[in-house]
């Protein structure tokens, strides 16, 4: 008889050591799926973890892609992650992540064709207030109304996606396009550009931003009372009343933090990478950056360095699905079972397992 | 624009219609979320239902086998669910979140062959002279059996909550397991049942979408369905009549909407469409103005985790 024995406090060695125990375990069972779709696994695991890094004939392709698939989902799991920890579940990220991207790529197409890098950081504020007031209205509505902010935050993602539809193929449609849907080219387009900033590393200002967030949010969590107030309403909410933490405050903060960062991650990708407003530029990065936060502990320098791993699997699943016909779904189910496996060991964090019967004064 | 293209009867019709998958999950997240048991993953075990009905009808040729793989499909990735959060303890939250994104990445997986093939068809069925009523006929008894089966269910888990043992059960374990727990009653093996059978209920909506409403296999085609059947949830107050009165109204705005894009409103596609959407949200907004959840009627231990310490 197994039984678990609620410990006092959450193990510090198993805090460290469950997200690597959860991506073995992950590999292992990715492997078994593989092998279930006939491809060889172990050839797919390296494939997708070595080859797409250190391969000479793919790595130098593939290398500065970590960085740009990386950036956005530290920057927007940076966001989720306060909220996370303060109980605030925003989880329609990728809704103001798409906002972002609208309402900053607006601003710089109604100036078209000035010519001023002024036009750059006018939209990426522009982008991150449009995340911003994007994950306000759930704010708002949880604040006023008492409405569940997740399932709200999650419906405005479906609003938000039909709207990019509509205006890629209405009001931000580029007008010399020949009719195409999609947006004038942001990236060829000096003022608005977000190019590499140092060349074959992908470094572009959303990595620069990231690295910038999860600063910020390491001294906000270990170094600031507003930080402190966000774990502790997390972890104790009537502590959390009685010392004079009010929810709402934390609500509005939370949301608004995490729906700019998802905003400027917005700008910067159409800017950048994407390149233009197009129906279907957002790949999901605002769904991905969940796992990212869990994974990363819900702490700003785990995140980084979970961002850089989920991006891995990102590149590594392409140059899979190029090399060995691995579907891309194969990648997307891998990323969701490393997130069932991260919730399943963490019962080790906060529980003592104890094998034998449990004694009759326990 | 043309409104007067708009049949009445043919609205009504294909609104039973549209509301079917969503009711039929809603229904099955009630009876989880009476047994004190928050799953947001209704969305990721009504695509794998999709998928699994599908494919299953198109290589068995026969839509009925296809529905009990979808179901049998939902309940299997519930289970995930299940052990994770009653024995790992796990949040539910997060956990739920999980289902849905590997839901998601499964379904898409298993879906790879099957783009683009229709399935065999789910024939209305033949209710004698009742169907050859006028307008009625049409309306009413002019469906296939799952529209009848999601009916009965409503009607059964109703009768099942308020009318029988097994019910008050559930219903203790989901207002407060630890007093449940202290009766003697089996809180896990309580809630996993319940996990399960809103799994298969999920399975079998999703199914639907893809076996009758669409008919046709298409990643991602649940397009947020689950999410709105768990907002039903939470409109009808956990009650299943309401249940059945929120996927009619929402099944009404889809339809109404539909056609409206059909008849060449002025309004773009894409504001249409988004509009069941933005309904949800502002029927949410309205319910949760009226009071806290509780006096709505949420089962007081939702989304708590519960673990036995004697």
């Amino acid at each position: 008889m197994i039984s678990l024995e609620k410990r006092p406090t959450p193990s510090r060695a198993w805090t460290y050591a469950t997200p690597f125990l959860a991506v073995a375990l992950t590999v292992i069972a990715g492997g078994l799926m593989f092998a279930a779709l006939g491809k060889d696994p172990v050839a797919a695991i390296r494939t997708i973890f070595y080859d797409a890094l250190f391969d000479p004939q793919f790595a130098a392709y593939s290398r500065p892609q970590l960085l740009v698939k990386a950036g956005p989902l530290i920057l927007i799991a940076t966001g989720l992650a306060l909220g996370f920890r303060a109980g605030v579940w925003n989880i329609g990220a990728e809704g103001q992540y798409i906002i972002g991207a609208l309402t900053g790529a607006a601003v710089g197409l109604a100036l078209y064709p000035a010519d001023t890098r002024m036009i750059f950081p006018l939209m990426v504020i522009v982008g991150a207030l449009g995340g911003w007031a994007w994950a306000m209205i759930p704010a708002i509505l949880k604040t006023r109304f008492n409405t569940n902010e997740i399932l709200v935050s999650l419906l405005l993602v479906y609003v938000a996606e039909n709207l990019l539809a509509s205006m890629a193929v209405g009001r931000l449609r580029n007008p010399e396009g020949g009719g195409f849907p999609g947006s004038r080219n942001l990236s060829q387009w000096d003022s608005a550009a977000n190019p590499e900033l140092i060349a074959d590393t992908g470094m572009h200002w959303g990595v620069v931003a990231a690295f910038i967030a999860v600063i910020f949010a390491y001294i906000l969590l270990n170094r600031h009372l507003t930080g402190f107030h966000i774990r502790l309403a997390g972890q104790a909410p009537r502590a959390a009343r009685f010392a004079g933490v009010e929810p709402t405050r934390l609500v509005v903060l939370c949301l608004g933090i995490s729906g700019a960062l998802a905003g400027l991650a917005g700008i910067f990708e159409v800017t950048g990478p994407a390149g233009q407003i197009s129906i279907d530029f957002n790949v999901g990065y605002g769904f991905t950056a969940i796992i990212v936060a869990f994974l990363g502990r819900l702490h700003p320098i785990g995140i980084a360095l979970a961002g850089l791993l989920m991006a891995l699997t990102y590149i590594g699943g392409e140059l899979a699905s190029f090399m060995l016909g691995i579907p891309a779904a194969a990648i997307q189910a891998f990323q969701g079972m490393l997130l069932f496996f991260l919730l399943a060991v963490d019962v080790l964090t906060n529980y003592r397992v104890r094998l034998g019967r449990r004694e009759a004064s326990a | 624009m043309d409104l007067s293209a708009i049949s009445p009867t043919l609205l009504v019709a294909s609104l039973m219609v549209a509301a079917t998958p969503i009711l039929l999950a809603a229904l099955g997240e009630l009876v989880v979320e009476k047994s004190g048991v928050l799953n947001l993953g209704v969305e990721g075990m009504m695509i794998t239902g999709a998928i699994c009905g599908f494919a299953v009808a198109v290589e068995t040729g026969n839509p009925v086998v296809g529905f009990f793989a979808a179901a049998l499909g939902g309940a299997l990735l519930s289970m995930i669910f299940g052990v994770l959060t009653q024995f790992f303890l796990s949040n539910q939250v997060a956990t739920g979140l999980a289902l849905t994104l590997f839901g998601l990445g499964l379904s898409s997986l298993l879906g790879q062959g099957y783009v683009g093939i229709k399935p065999p068809s789910t024939p209305r069925l033949n209710l004698g002279p009742l169907s050859d009523l006028p307008f009625v006929g049409r309306v009413v008894f002019g469906h296939d059996w799952v529209v009848y089966l999601s009916l009965i269910l409503c009607v059964a888990i109703w009768y099942f909550l308020r009318r029988t043992r097994a019910g008050l059960k559930l219903r203790a374990v989901g207002e407060s397991h630890d007093a449940a727990h202290a009766m003697g009653l089996k809180v896990r093996a309580i809630r996993l049942a319940a996990i399960a059978f809103g799994g298969a209920m999920a399975g079998l909506g999703g199914a639907y979408l893809s076996l009758v409403r669409v008919p046709q296999w298409t990643e991602g085609m649940t397009a947020g369905a689950g999410w709105i059947a768990l907002a039903i949830v939470v409109f009808a107050s956990w009650r299943a009549g309401r249940v059945l009165v929120g996927a009619y109204l929402f099944g009404g705005v889809t339809v109404l909407q539909l056609n409206l894009q059909a008849a060449g409103v002025a309004l773009p596609v894409e504001y249409l469409s988004m509009s069941p959407y933005l309904i949800t949200i502002a029927v949410l907004v309205v319910m949760s103005a009226r009071g806290t959840r509780r006096s709505l009627g949420a089962p007081a231990d939702l989304g708590k985790q519960f673990h036995a310490v004697h």
